[in-house]
């Protein structure tokens, strides 16, 4: 199975509500969605945003869309308008997803 | 079948996109966003010092633009230009009609009743608690900081405005989605309890909301080949009797609709997709169907919706005191390790001025900003320059301005080959939200519509 980067088969967008950022993540092609839902685990995406995410990673799975949707809590700072961070809202940690490493078939 | 257009994701969103929905082809219903949840204090603020102020100015600039096709098309606009002052709101629109030549008599609607500002206390009183949706907190945590409180109104009184004959319907803050769905509640005669419609139309009003990324903006599938960001196309929604819809944009126009980039824009700030919330209705968003329906053509169906809680959520808006960054740009060679040492001097000089801000966060744009150190790995020797950018935050507004003075002199007294941006740093005031819950029952939205 050759391990390669989510970016190769799946896109994603992203943005914030209060202190919690969504990601949003889709498979470019249906077949990969399995590949998603094995391992794109909520435990996985928390220790990928080690260091930006401080609370829990929730994860809720859309088949109809072949898609994912993650929340981290904690992890804006305390939200868009009191962070310190240059990506105050969470938009670029889309593609900061899609350098995780994943097995396809 | 209705069409309804959406021209302005966000205020300070595209000038000319409103203007190109009506002019590039049909429509029967614009739908303008201007307010993101930061913007109800900034207007709160402009309104305190200016009683007629306090709405989105864009919105009758606009008006005035587009008043002779409005008036001789028909086209219906929704707006939730009316920020902290819909009435003045009203006023300024009236005129811009009178200056963009429409003929007299058409009919303006207001919606109010969101702005729960000067009842905070009432409430109180009343045993409504508004505690913090996230953390718990009670509101006399931070009641003497409060900005602004608005709650999230429904589609129903700009259903209401829309029925006494009003083309143009301002709002003040309500939930996004009603823009849109008003206009379906409205045309379709749908019923208050008709939840697969009403879901149908939240749907609809969450993809359009936040206008061109739902049309090829920000879509990261294929993005080369998106045509013509320039003149990209804004979102319409071809909406048939039962609800199912076909997102599009005017022929002619850039951008891209496709099932790879709506599907990014619903998934957009969204929490539990079995529970999108809104006070009309709460859309379970695993049973929508899309189809590619040709060109630029997705066609949406299946979309089951139930009834919504007993709550409206309140937005209230607080002084959590103030924040300046300061920028200087180091060059290559070795410009990351440079700006690195740039920063640990400049904290080294804070400590030693006894300068303790509550918080202070460095980040080093063009090596590892976005991504952070670990995700992004190490930085190129070779990089041809590094943004050192360097935020703090302090309820003590002595602590930012002392801040403010020390990133100058770093630029003649520390490490090399660095330019300096801008003067010094302005100071800002920091404004948090504090998210609640407000009985529906306690809140009385009010509709007036108007000739004028």
């Amino acid at each position: 199975m050759p391990r390669v980067q989510l970016g190769l088969i799946a896109h994603a967008r992203s943005g914030d509500k209060g202190n919690t950022t969504n990601i949003g993540l889709i498979a470019l092609d249906p077949k990969y969605f399995a590949v998603l839902v094995e391992q794109v685990t909520a435990d996985r995406v928390r220790e990928h945003f080690h260091g930006i995410c401080e609370g829990r990673v929730e994860r809720f799975e859309l088949p109809n869309l072949h898609a994912l949707n993650f929340l981290l809590h904690e992890s804006l700072d305390g939200g868009g308008t009191r962070s310190l961070r240059l990506d105050a809202q969470g938009k670029t940690y889309s593609s900061a997803l899609l350098r995780m490493e994943v097995d396809i078939p | 079948m209705i069409r309804i257009a959406n021209g302005q994701g966000f205020w300070g969103d595209s000038l000319e996109a409103p203007l190109e929905q009506i002019r590039r082809g049909p429509i029967d219903y614009l739908t303008l966003d201007y307010l993101a949840e930061v913007t109800m204090s900034i207007l709160q603020k402009q309104r305190a010092r200016d009683p007629r102020s306090g709405y989105a100015r864009d919105f009758p600039e606009f008006v005035q633009q587009a008043a002779g096709d409005i008036a001789s098309r028909g086209i219906k606009v929704i707006a939730n230009a009316g920020g902290v002052n819909p009435e003045g709101c009203r006023a300024a629109v009236a005129e811009a009609l009178r200056q963009g030549g429409a003929p007299r008599g058409m009919r303006i609607g207001v919606v109010k009743g969101d702005d729960v500002m000067a009842r905070l206390d009432e409430f109180a009183a009343g045993g409504i608690e508004m505690k913090n949706l996230d953390t718990g907190e009670p509101l006399s945590t931070i009641r003497d900081r409060v900005q602004s409180a608005n709650v999230y109104l429904g589609a129903w009184p700009i259903v209401d405005a829309l029925r006494q004959g009003a083309q143009i319907v301002i709002t003040g803050r309500c939930s996004d989605p009603a823009l849109s769905l008003a206009a379906e509640i409205h045309e379709f005669g749908w019923a208050a309890d008709d939840w697969n419609r009403l879901a149908a139309g939240a749907v609809a009003g969450h993809v359009i909301e936040c206008g061109a990324q739902a049309t090829g903006g920000n879509c990261q599938v294929d993005w080369r080949s998106i045509p013509d960001y320039a003149g990209i196309g804004y979102p319409i929604v071809e909406v048939e009797p039962d609800g199912t819809f076909v997102l599009t944009k005017h022929a002619g126009t850039g951008g891209r609709v496709s099932i790879a980039g709506v599907t990014e824009q619903l998934l957009y700030e969204i929490g539990d997709p079995r529970t999108f919330l809104t006070a009309d209705v709460i859309a379970d968003f695993t049973t929508i169907r899309l189809e590619d329906d040709g060109p630029d053509r997705v066609r949406f169906s299946g979309c089951e919706g139930r009834a919504p809680t007993e709550f409206y959520k309140v937005s209230i808006a607080y002084s959590a005191g103030y924040r300046a960054t300061g920028e200087l740009v180091y060059a290559w060679p070795d410009a990351y390790e440079k700006a690195r040492v740039a920063d640990r001097t400049l904290r080294t000089r804070l400590d030693r001025l006894g300068v303790r801000p509550d918080g202070i966060h460095t980040q080093f744009v063009g090596a590892n900003a976005c991504h952070g150190e670990r995700l992004s790995g190490d930085p190129s020797p070779d990089l041809a320059e590094v943004l050192m950018r360097v935020a703090v935050r302090s309820t003590d507004r002595a602590a930012v301005e002392r801040f403010t003075k020390e990133i100058a002199p770093l630029a003649l007294n520390g490490p090399p080959v660095v330019t300096y941006i801008g003067g010094r740093p302005k100071i800002e005031d920091v404004v948090a939200f504090w998210p609640a819950l407000i009985p529906k029952t306690a809140v009385e939205p009010e509709v007036s519509v108007m000739e004028v």
